[in-house]
């Protein structure tokens, strides 16, 4: 908790350095998510090199970076999505609300809940709609009545801005809706159960311009009520979207700071080069 | 001359004529040095001659085979010889017979003297066929060759001729399976066909009396009522075998795709595969020697009435274990197809693993687990030899997994075996079982088939 305050307290610059604490400014609500000299391991090769990041409950925070840079690497490091891939090695420090994640005590089923993941490419479950929403509630058990689990598929879909186009056919397949719906469909089932973190793995890089605007008004409505990471390799959708920015490349943290400072004034010159198109 | 050495000199004219005809068409490109005014590669040019002098030796050869005996007969029996040989076709026809495979060298004494005076005219004859038959497919390969050498030219079309050829060789190669599976058919059809003229089919696939030895009487006698042995088929092939594969097929499968370790399952999928391959006459007797008696000594000492060594459980049980490996890795073909991405999003909803298993991956694989399952089912009961040696004779109705049921290929088995006549319904009855079952698992398969191809389109 000191590192946690010290980082607050002393940083003024909203640029950082490799492994020092990053900046959280005033008006950026509570710290929800720390990390800290964070290193991932594939087997012997190293994909991310000492990263720290936070992650702050009012802002919208995006890692931007070319191909194979991490970024998508260490949003798994978030939610330990990366157990699941038996070669990977964490290393470092995240923690969520002061709770170290890596703990042995815990509970890796409890940490998904309160910090929901939605994916590149739309993954509905081969069910209908209502399942699809009601699948994480009813594993949880959050919800003790029908009339609760109703209620819950119908908040869930309202924040997700879908339930006005599927409230008549919740039964039909969920697979059956378009690619941008099935994505509105993936967050309407994190939201279900009540995360308190949702992780954004390129989640419009499958769909046309139509469905990503949809998308991102949603992120905007979802600001604040949920911390929100995203990763992206849209350049403009993390202008868009987000208030924080980190730019990551070949595995190491680049520059961490405010959005707009970072795509009209970057402090290091990789960052500079890669929003310029320079390459990436 | 014998017919080896004449195919082998065919195909040594063709390699020579494959030779020429590449010389004379890697002349043209010095002629001819625009481009694409020379059509074909040399080698195609080469491969054109070839098949010109190969190609209809070759044939004409084929029609030659079944067309010479009949003249060689007829200048048997043209010979002074003949004149002695009796006029009744049929002692004729022996006698004609004999002489022949005397002078092919397949026999050695005749038992008939007249044969004997008819070995030389044979053999007069059949040298002097053979003789004509060789040159003319030499002279046939020459031919070919030198018509098509001449027609070579810078602008012929050799590379598509050949690639044609190709194409239609291929054609052929696919269509004799299909056609044996067409003819296959056709006999069993034709069999049953005279099976059924004798014995009503509506009797037999409802009848529930199968003692196919007391028949011998008048047309519509029953005894061939095989409603028994489907229900035995069944009840060991598709009961009792499934319930034992399908669980531990399933289990091992998602065993083997979701929790092992790479390196086990590297060591564990061979091994389980293995099984696929022991010969089903070892599971036979496996069965009877050892499955068979343990379960019966088992029964009775529980009590179990009409226990019977040799049992439909032991034979299904035993079914069972030979089709594990079969439905594992069908179903682990259909876990493994469900994109990681929902496995993934299951995951990342806080599932635990056997949520997820039992919540998304099963479901999202079941097609092609029950795809696999029917391929399995139309497996086991076209099995045949587990059952000859483990399941019994008696054509039981019950569905005591300890008392002894026959099959549809035990009976087969049963029917054919030994000396018999092709004309006694007890027969013919082998076909028209042998119908039944084929209808049954061609339409098990294609069901099958059509479900995990739909399946498969669904995530590709």
């Amino acid at each position: 908790m000191t590192e946690l305050l010290d980082s607050t307290s002393s940083s003024e610059s909203s640029t950082m350095t490799e492994s020092s604490a990053p900046a959280i400014s005033a008006g950026d609500g509570p710290l929800k998510m720390t990390t800290r000299n964070v290193d991932v391991f594939y087997g012997d090769k190293q994909a991310i090199n000492d990263v720290s990041i936070d992650v702050t409950m009012d802002n919208v925070t995006a890692f931007i970076g070319p191909s194979g840079c991490g970024k998508s690497t260490f949003l798994r490091c978030l939610n330990r999505m990366n157990d699941t891939i038996p070669i990977a090695k964490v290393t470092g420090d995240i923690t969520l609300e002061g709770e170290d994640i890596y703990a042995p005590k815990m509970d890796v089923v409890q940490l998904r809940a309160r910090v929901g993941m939605v994916f590149q490419k739309p993954n509905p479950f081969p069910k209908s709609i209502y399942d699809n929403i009601a699948y994480g509630p009813r594993i949880h058990g959050l919800a003790s009545t029908k009339e609760d689990l109703d209620n819950i598929v119908e908040t869930s879909l309202q924040r997700a801005g879908l339930w006005g186009e599927v409230q008549d056919r919740l039964q039909d397949s969920g697979t059956a809706l378009s690619g941008g719906q099935q994505q509105r469909l993936c967050i309407a089932r994190a939201i279900a159960v009540d995360p308190e973190v949702i992780l954004m793995d390129e989640p419009c890089s499958a769909l046309d311009p139509i469905a990503t605007a949809k998308i991102e008004e949603l992120i905007h409505e979802l600001r604040g009520k949920y911390a929100i990471v995203i990763v992206t390799h849209n350049m403009q959708q993390a202008a868009r979207v987000s208030q924080r920015t980190a730019f990551f490349h070949l595995g190491t943290l680049v520059e961490y700071g405010v959005t707009s400072d970072i795509f009209t004034n970057p402090t290091e010159e990789k960052t500079r080069d890669y929003i310029t198109g320079r390459y990436g | 001359m014998t017919g080896s050495i004449l195919f082998l000199l065919i195909i040594v004219l063709g390699g020579i004529s494959w030779f020429f005809g590449r010389v004379k068409a890697s002349r043209f490109s010095i002629t001819h040095t625009k481009r694409g005014a020379v059509h074909s590669l040399p080698n195609y040019h080469g491969w054109y001659v070839a098949l010109w002098a190969v190609g209809p030796a070759l044939l004409f050869l084929v029609v030659w085979n079944f067309a010479s005996p009949a003249l060689i007969t007829d200048a048997a029996l043209a010979s002074p010889a003949a004149e002695q040989l009796p006029q009744d076709a049929f002692a004729k026809g022996s006698i004609l017979a004999e002489a022949r495979s005397i002078a092919s060298g397949q026999q050695v004494r005749a038992f008939n003297p007249l044969s004997q005076s008819m070995v030389e005219p044979y053999k007069t004859a059949i040298s002097y066929y053979q003789t004509l038959g060789a040159i003319a497919a030499i002279l046939l390969a020459f031919a070919g060759g030198v018509y098509s050498w001449l027609r070579l030219k810078p602008e012929l079309r050799a590379r598509t001729k050949i690639e044609r050829i190709t194409m239609m060789a291929l054609l052929l190669a696919s269509l004799i399976a299909t056609i044996t599976t067409v003819g296959i058919f056709a006999s069993l059809i034709f069999e049953s066909a005279r099976f059924f003229s004798m014995v009503s089919p509506i009797d037999f696939l409802f009848g529930t009396e199968w003692n196919p030895k007391a028949v011998a009487g008048p047309r519509g006698e029953t005894g061939f009522g095989a409603i028994p042995l489907f229900w035995g088929t069944v009840f060991i092939g598709a009961i009792i075998a499934m319930i034992v594969a399908i669980p531990l097929g399933l289990m091992s499968a998602i065993y083997l795709t979701q929790y092992a370790a790479p390196r086990f399952r590297a060591w564990m999928k061979p091994i389980l595969e293995v099984l696929a391959g022991v010969p089903t006459v070892v599971y036979g007797y496996f069965a009877a020697l050892t499955v068979a008696p343990a379960l019966r000594d088992f029964a009775v000492s529980i009590g179990i009435s009409g226990a019977s060594s040799e049992s439909a459980l032991a034979a299904g049980v035993v079914m069972g274990i030979m089709i594990i490996p079969f439905v594992s890795s069908m179903a682990d073909d259909s876990i493994a197809a469900v994109p990681s991405a929902m496995r993934d999003g299951s995951l990342a909803m806080g599932a635990t693993k056997s949520e997820t298993i039992k919540k998304v991956l099963i479901p999202a694989a079941l097609p092609g687990v029950v795809g696999g399952v029917l391929l399995a089912v139309s497996r086991a009961i076209g099995e045949t030899m587990i059952v000859v040696m483990a399941a019994g004779l008696a054509a039981n109705m019950t569905a005591n997994p300890f008392s002894s049921v026959t099959t549809v290929t035990t009976q087969i088995v049963q029917l054919l075996t030994g000396d018999q006549e092709f004309d006694s319904p007890k027969t013919l009855a082998a076909f028209a079982l042998g119908l039944v079952l084929f209808i049954v698992t061609l339409l098990l398969n294609l069901i099958a088939l059509r479900v995990v191809k739909k399946y498969r389109e669904a995530y590709e």
